[in-house]
C-alpha cells in the first residue's frame, strides 16, 4: 500500500466519524509515509510522533488513531500530530495551538 | 544570535521534529540531534534517562538551547531562545 492509498482509505472512514485530515497536505502525506514505515518496523501503525516500545500491548493506546485523539481534538481542535483535526481547525476559526502530550509518562515502557 | 549549543532529542518519524530541524536549517543554525527511535538497548535507555532529566514527559522533540528546554515545535519560543 502506498501513502496515497492509505490517505484515501483513512479519509473516507475517519471523515464519517467527524475527524478530518489537516489541510496541510505535505504534512499529512509525511505522516502517511511514517505510519506505513512504522507498520513495517513494528507490525502496527504506531503514532509517528511518539516513541514506540515495539510491544503491541504496551503501545495499544498510541496505535493510530490513538486514544488521545478524541480529547485532543475536542480541546485543541487537533490530535497530537496535527494529522486529524476538527472542521474549525481547517477553517481557521480557532487558533492552531501546540497540542501537549496527553499520554501519561508511566505508560512508556523501556 | 545565540552561540549556545543546541541539541534536539527527536524521532525520525515525527513531523514536529522534522519541522524543528527544517526551521533551524533554514536559519543556518548548527545543532546536534539524536533520533531516539533509531537507537536500541542500553544506548536507548541511557539517552531516555537524559531526555527525562530535561522533559519528564519524555515527549519529542525535546530541544535544548543552552540552559533553556523547549518541548515541541514552538517556533516563537525557539526564536526567542535563539535571540532571533
Amino acid at each position: 500500500m502506498d501513502a496515497n492509498t492509505l490517505y484515501e482509505n483513512l479519509k473516507r472512514i475517519q471523515q464519517a466519524k467527524g475527524y478530518y485530515f489537516s489541510q496541510d497536505r505535505a504534512h499529512v502525506m509525511g505522516l502517511m509515509e511514517a505510519l506505513l514505515l512504522n507498520k513495517e518496523r513494528y507490525g502496527y501503525m504506531v503514532c509517528p510522533c511518539r516513541l514506540a516500545s515495539g510491544d503491541r500491548e504496551a503501545d495499544k493506546d498510541i496505535i493510530c488513531p490513538c486514544v488521545y485523539r478524541e480529547p485532543d481534538v475536542r480541546e485543541y481542535g487537533s490530535c497530537y500530530c496535527n494529522l486529524y483535526v476538527s472542521r474549525a481547525w481547517n477553517e481557521g476559526t480557532i487558533p492552531h495551538e501546540y497540542v501537549p502530550e496527553r499520554r501519561p509518562p508511566e505508560k512508556m515502557m523501556f | 544570535m545565540t552561540s549556545e549549543p543546541i541539541k534536539i532529542f527527536s524521532l525520525s518519524t515525527c513531523s514536529h521534529c522534522k519541522s524543528t530541524k527544517k526551521f533551524l536549517d533554514e536559519c543556518t543554525i548548527q545543532y546536534e540531534f539524536v533520533d531516539v527511535d533509531l537507537l536500541a538497548g542500553d544506548e536507548r535507555k541511557a539517552i531516555l534517562e537524559d531526555v527525562r532529566k530535561f522533559n519528564p514527559k519524555c515527549s519529542f522533540p525535546t530541544i535544548i538551547i543552552g540552559e533553556k528546554v523547549i518541548v515541541g515545535f514552538k517556533e516563537n519560543e525557539i526564536k526567542e531562545a535563539l535571540g532571533l
